[in-house]
């Protein structure tokens, strides 16, 4: 059976809807990947067990509170500390550009504004990947 | 210390590890499998089956609440969980999001679960499941509970994985049932009627009852559904539906509020001390190994006569057979006798 790319997309922090994060979830699906999808409201904890033990190859979060700043930090952290530190994460949501910034300096290996096109977000995935996962 | 050591001893990531090299059957895991086999044959493994949106994943998450509180004097299980869900025919992904339901179980160390897609099989449940189910039972979860929708293929196929099948069905769907669940009314060896929040329960369990009935009229066959499967085809699961002796419970759930739980839970139990103690535990076992063992020597051996086949002759002696001058039986019994005539077997298990 071949390798296929598998990614956890969640949802940290309280804020209440998840249609980008389900946008997202279908599309990386229709680019022949497989999503693990884990609804609203998950734990920085929560979301990096659920990376472990599905071993995805990458992580996408969707924050649309204000709270990434917070959140991000405790989840590369807690990846480190599970020895998951080499999955690149993304990040999607309203984010301010110096917060982009700061987040990519913490090895988030991808942040994507509100009108990112799917496209570019499942080619930032491919990219972030290759080589990471051969064979 | 290496990778398998590592999941002997409960080291989580080396299980996720090793459950993604057997996913995608790379040469290490056959290896890896060669050592965990050993180690496995403990665990109780559920199958929960049912149609789309019956609440399995719901009633998953009870369950193995409950299985995580002490049994009496025994200590709770350790609970791991294989939900697998379809991949799409089209792309080739999936969406797997069985763990929405499943929320309650993060931050358990006593609890694993892995999602799975089907990926190519046709019949649904992974090729690589029953692999993944046997590197769970190594690392020494005492219950692993299996999820899939029950479709075509795959309700027999989780006869042959699993020692006890839960078939999750729901109210209202008492009118079709004897036209389409006979086969997988069979398979089951105990069903709850979940989302019994809803109208429609009595009249359902009746229906599920009687369909009950009428499979148990053979009882020594194991029902006349898995003795026509057993004619029909070599691979068929061994008869483990409602053999003689266990009464098939239906028991009524309400999975999001946890209504019924604690007596699906004892049940499941039963049955496995049922499997036990009438010697059905040992025997579908060996049934089982035996079956594994014979399947893949017939594929072995197909292989490799295929490949000792000159394709032109192979190609020659095919053009026969679509013109009729010759039949599949006797020509099979042909090229098989000239391979033997011809070649001493040397055969490589790869
Ligand atoms: N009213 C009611 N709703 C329930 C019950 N159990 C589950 N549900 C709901 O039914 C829906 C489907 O539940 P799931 O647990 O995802 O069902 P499933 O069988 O795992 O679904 P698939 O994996 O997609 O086949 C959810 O909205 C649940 O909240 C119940 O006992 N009563
Ligand atoms: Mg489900």
């Amino acid at each position: 059976m071949e390798k296929k790319i598998r990614v956890l997309v969640a949802k940290p922090g309280l804020d209440g809807h998840d249609r980008g994060a389900k946008i997202v979830a279908r599309a990386l699906r229709d680019a022949g990947m497989e999503v693990i999808y884990t609804g609203l409201r998950q734990t920085p904890e929560m979301i990096v067990e659920a990376a472990l033990q599905e071993d995805v190859d990458a992580i996408g979060l969707s924050i649309l509170s204000g709270a990434h700043m917070t959140l991000v930090p405790r989840i590369l952290e807690l990846l480190k500390l599970n020895r998951l530190g080499d999955r690149p994460v993304f990040v999607g949501g309203i984010i301010p550009d110096e917060d982009a910034i700061a987040l990519k300096k913490m090895g988030v290996a991808g942040v994507f504004g509100p009108g990112t096109k799917t496209e570019e977000i499942i080619s930032s995935v491919r990219l972030a990947l290759t080589g990471a996962i051969e064979g | 210390m290496n990778q398998v050591d590592a999941l002997l001893q409960g080291d989580r990531l080396a299980l996720a590890r090793t459950l993604s090299q057997i996913e995608n059957g790379t040469s290490e895991s056959r290896s890896m499998l060669d050592v965990l086999f050993q180690h496995a044959g403990k665990a109780h493994i559920i199958g929960v089956t049912g149609p789309t949106g019956s609440g399995k994943s719901t009633l998953v998450n009870q369950l193995a609440l409950a299985f995580r509180q002490p049994n009496g004097t025994n200590p709770p299980s350790r609970v791991a969980i294989l939900a697998v869900d379809p991949t799409s025919p089209f792309t080739g992904g999936a969406v797997l999001g069985d763990r929405v339901r499943m929320r309650d179980l993060s931050g358990d160390p006593g609890i694993f679960i892995r999602s799975v897609a089907t990926r190519g099989t046709l019949g649904g449940l992974s090729m690589a499941a029953a692999e993944m189910v046997t590197a769970m039972d190594a690392a020494g979860f005492d219950v692993i509970l299996v999820e899939t929708v029950g479709v075509g293929q795959t309700e027999m196929e989780i006869t042959r994985l699993a020692h006890t099948v839960l078939l999750v069905e729901n109210p209202g769907m008492g009118d079709d049932i004897q036209a389409i669940k006979a086969g997988i009314l069979e398979i089951a060896n105990v069903i709850c009627i979940n989302k019994a929040d809803r109208p429609g329960v009595e009249q359902t369990e009746r229906a599920l009852r009687e369909v009950l009935d009428m499979n148990s009229v053979n009882p020594s066959t194991g029902g006349s559904f898995h003795h026509f499967m057993e004619d029909e085809n070599q691979d068929a699961p061994p008869p483990t539906g409602s053999p003689a002796g266990w009464q098939v419970p239906i028991l009524q759930t309400i999975a999001t509020t946890g209504e019924g739980i604690s007596q699906l839970v004892q049940s499941l139990r039963e049955h496995y001390t049922y499997l036990q103690n009438s010697g059905q535990w040992k025997s579908n076992e060996s049934k089982r190994l035996r079956r594994n063992l014979e399947s893949l020597i017939r594929e072995v051996l197909f292989q490799t006569w295929l490949s000792r086949m000159n394709p032109q002759e192979y190609d020659q002696a095919l053009d026969r057979l679509f013109t009729r001058s010759v039949s599949p039986f006797h020509l099979a019994e042909e090229l098989i006798a000239s391979d033997f005539a011809s070649k001493t077997p040397s055969i490589h298990l790869k």
